[in-house]
């Protein structure tokens, strides 16, 4: 069964009932705390950043972006039930924010063929591997630390097509589960799952080529 | 007459196939006759089992580029904005 969506990205409802401690920084933040605010904000605000630079470009755009969630939350604040985590309930502002003030560039699902199958060129007709993966997978993980190799990844999420890097980040940079990030973007599982599958074979595909290991 | 349920054959499905489901497969998507087809698949062919050792490892070090570091200027813009808004909101 697939989950309901919620389409009004601020509607107050959601899955995941709200940590108890985000719950008690909301009731500090509604008696005015400056401290509650400032905890939240170095909770969110780079993950909401993030998020909006998958819908534009400027960094100093997407910085707005999130501000104006921001205030979209304090404002929203005496009608938050709780019913979804905070960050979920940012993140659905942030996207219908970024989407409302005109800002995405491409806010439809990638449909260029080219996309479809980074791999596909790897297999026969009949399905098997005529180019098998190199084999770096064992050795890869105590490299993994490596300050370079984040450092790459960055630019290559950022290089990604707008609706894989959105899935992506919210995903595999973030670490939200699956129906948060349906409902964040509107997207079916299904839609999210391409997107994401396409998303990793090519940073998978670029790790691989450029050696970073 | 009974349905005789055989175990499923790593050729059931070609590496293709088995490359095109490891999102869903990774994310508990499948149902239980297509996660048998590729844990079968997965654990025969080493080619199909080491792409998906790498996509761990994406999947792993993507999680590792959070940047923490909040511009100074941009929290103190934010803290501004509380301010305001803690200012001008209704009395209640």
């Amino acid at each position: 069964m697939r989950a309901t969506i919620t389409t009004d990205p601020e509607d107050l409802r959601g899955y995941s009932s709200l940590d108890p401690d985000e719950g008690e920084l909301l009731r500090r933040l509604r008696t005015g705390d400056e401290e509650a605010f400032a905890c939240l904000v170095d909770r969110h605000h780079a993950a909401m950043v993030r998020l909006a630079r998958g819908y534009v470009r400027s960094p100093a755009v997407a910085e707005e972006v999130a501000q104006d969630a921001w205030l979209g939350l304090l404002r929203g604040l005496d009608r938050f039930e709780g019913r979804s985590s905070l960050r979920t309930w940012l993140f659905r502002i942030v996207v219908k924010r970024a989407i409302s003030a005109g800002l995405h560039e491409r806010q439809h699902l990638p449909v260029d063929d080219s996309e479809l199958g980074d791999d596909s060129g790897r297999f026969s007709q009949d399905g098997w591997w005529i180019t098998p993966p190199v084999h770096w997978a064992d050795e890869a993980v105590d490299r993994m630390v490596a300050p370079g190799v984040a450092a790459r990844v960055r630019e290559l999420v950022a290089e990604l097509p707008p609706a894989q890097r959105q899935v992506v980040t919210l995903r595999d940079v973030e670490g939200l589960p699956s129906a948060d990030v349906c409902s964040i973007l509107g997207i079916s599982e299904g839609n999210q799952r391409v997107l994401l599958h396409r998303a990793r074979a090519r940073i998978r595909r670029h790790l691989e080529q450029e050696a970073v290991w | 007459m009974t349905i005789r349920r055989t175990k499923p054959d790593p050729h059931d499905i070609t590496c293709r196939q088995a490359v095109a489901l490891m999102t869903d497969y990774l994310d508990g998507a499948l149902g239980p006759d297509d996660r048998a087809l590729v844990e079968a698949h997965l654990a025969e062919c080493e080619n199909c089992a080491e792409h998906l050792r790498q996509i761990r490892i994406t999947v792993a070090v993507t999680g590792r580029i959070r940047e923490q570091d909040l511009d100074p200027a941009a929290r103190e813009d934010l803290m501004d904005l509380y301010r305001r808004w803690r200012r001008e909101r209704p009395a209640r």
